[in-house]
């Protein structure tokens, strides 16, 4: 299993793993925001956790596709799947592995994107907590929809409208939790509560549902 | 004996061919049953007053309502072929699924809509992002989602047991859309028919209202059937062409 994570590691950082193209995107889309809604800087530091959340959300999708494809075309998914080893185990590994590979360089290049919105301290501080628990749902989510888009031919853009959906609760706790900290009435931690529970629910479902997919698409 | 008298029956209907002699049999009733009660529950929603609110407006509700509902409900039947699917591999809950998707986006499309031609009146306004509407929106998405990946595949039997799964992950969000409204308070009325301690709502809107609601899920069982129906006609059809092509290609041989 350790093996399996290091493998996936090394492939989603070394050239054509493109982990840090999502960063770049990323970066990218918080950037084209300002060229939108035009630079006022207060109107920014309000809709800032927001748009740091949606410019995550949509790059975490841009991975996906390659979550299973890419040991899909070179022949591993097999070995993965007639290994001794419980598929769900597997599934989740992999998800980790994503995770680290594609989901925590967003989390960590999320305060400079904060800075860039005029954000204040709270804020940024809130909004990277959120992200850092909120992301590993979005993968383990996304992991079902890759497991099940495994098959097809040009499944990437399938993905995202198949996922986007169902991370739509993450997006609502993710945010409210980040604005809960910046505004004083509302507490901060019932919502971010929530959001722990929507990990660690998904952490359970989404694998789950990815084996059995996986094991369904590939025979 | 009960139980086991009913699973037999149930397997039976694993027998395509017994599936569409049942089908024949009952379709005309059902289709005469809901024309009658769309009759019935035509003629008491447009004979009962206005509210002394919203005036005439309010008979909206008798068909926005059940539609909403019946969006839910059909997401639920579809979840329970899912699981027919892929637990009992039951060839019919394939077929079953798959005719749902395109009627449960239809529902879901009309009670959006009528309820933002409602919602002008009332609320002033085409759309709001409120709970209840975010919710029923985001419905409508995955019913067309799961219509674009059942045709992505070519294979039926694949396309099913994927999209099942998917269903199934999908019904996480059947509950948060019943209790959005009294999870979060919005513009949406919390729900006042089906509720703890009796309905809030006057026996004059409510009776049309159950009458129309039957109707409806009538409407949708009767449409339901007629679609398997077709599901399994096309399938037959796919594979008699299928032979046909093949027969045709050895003739060319010889």
């Amino acid at each position: 299993m350790t093996a399996l994570l290091l493998r996936d590691l090394k492939l989603s950082v070394r050239a054509g793993g493109g982990a840090l193209i999502g960063v770049l995107f990323f970066i990218t889309v918080v950037a084209v925001i300002p060229f939108g809604v035009g630079p006022d800087l207060n109107l920014l530091s309000r809709i800032g956790p927001a748009i740091v959340w949606i410019g995550a959300l949509l790059s975490s999708l841009l991975g996906l596709d390659r979550m299973f494809q890419t040991d899909r075309e070179d022949g591993s998914l097999d070995l993965l799947l007639m290994q001794e080893h419980p598929l769900v185990l597997t599934v989740l590994v992999k998800c980790l592995a994503h995770w680290i590979g594609n989901g925590l360089p967003l989390v960590i290049a999320s305060p400079l994107l904060g800075l860039f919105m005029n954000m204040n301290e709270v804020a940024i501080g809130a909004t990277m907590l959120t992200l850092l628990v909120g992301t590993p749902a979005l993968t383990f989510i996304g992991a079902v929809g890759a497991a099940v888009a495994v098959a097809l031919p040009r499944g990437g853009l399938l993905v995202s409208i198949l996922v986007l959906p169902l991370a739509v609760p993450v997006l609502i706790f993710g945010v409210g939790a980040s604005y809960a900290a910046v505004e004083d009435p509302a507490p901060f931690m019932p919502p971010f509560l929530i959001l722990v529970a929507i990990t660690m629910f998904f952490a359970v479902l989404g694998p789950l549902g990815a084996a059995l997919a996986l094991r369904n698409a590939n025979d | 004996m009960s139980e086991s008298l009913a699973i037999t029956k149930f397997s039976d209907l694993a027998n395509p061919t017994r599936f569409l002699a049942l089908a024949a049999r009952i379709l005309p009733w059902m289709a005469a049953v809901t024309a009658i009660l769309f009759a019935v529950g035509l003629y008491m929603s447009f004979s009962t007053e206005g509210d002394y609110q919203q005036g005439q407006t309010v008979k909206i509700m008798y068909i926005h309502v059940p539609a909403a509902w019946l969006s839910m409900m059909c997401y639920t039947v579809m979840a329970l072929s899912a699981i027919g699917t892929l637990v009992w591999r039951h060839p019919l809950a394939d077929v079953s699924h798959k005719a749902a998707a395109p009627l449960g986006a239809a529902f879901t499309l009309i009670a959006l809509a009528t309820g933002s031609l409602w919602g002008k009146p009332m609320w002033g306004t085409w759309w709001v992002w409120d709970a209840r509407l975010t919710s029923v929106f985001i419905l409508f998405l995955m019913y067309l989602g799961l219509i674009a990946l059942n045709r992505a595949m070519d294979d039926p039997s694949r396309a099913a047991r994927v999209s099942a799964i998917l269903i199934l992950v999908g019904f996480v969000n059947i509950p948060i859309m019943k209790f959005s409204v009294d999870w979060w308070n919005t513009l949406h009325q919390p729900a006042s028919v089906i509720r703890m301690g009796g309905s809030t709502i006057d026996a004059e809107f409510l009776w049309p209202l159950l009458v129309m609601a039957l109707a409806f899920t009538l409407l949708f069982f009767t449409l339901h059937v007629m679609a398997m129906r077709n599901e399994i006609w096309r399938r037959r059809v796919t594979a008699q062409r299928r032979m046909a092509a093949r027969l045709a290609g050895r003739d060319n041989v010889r």
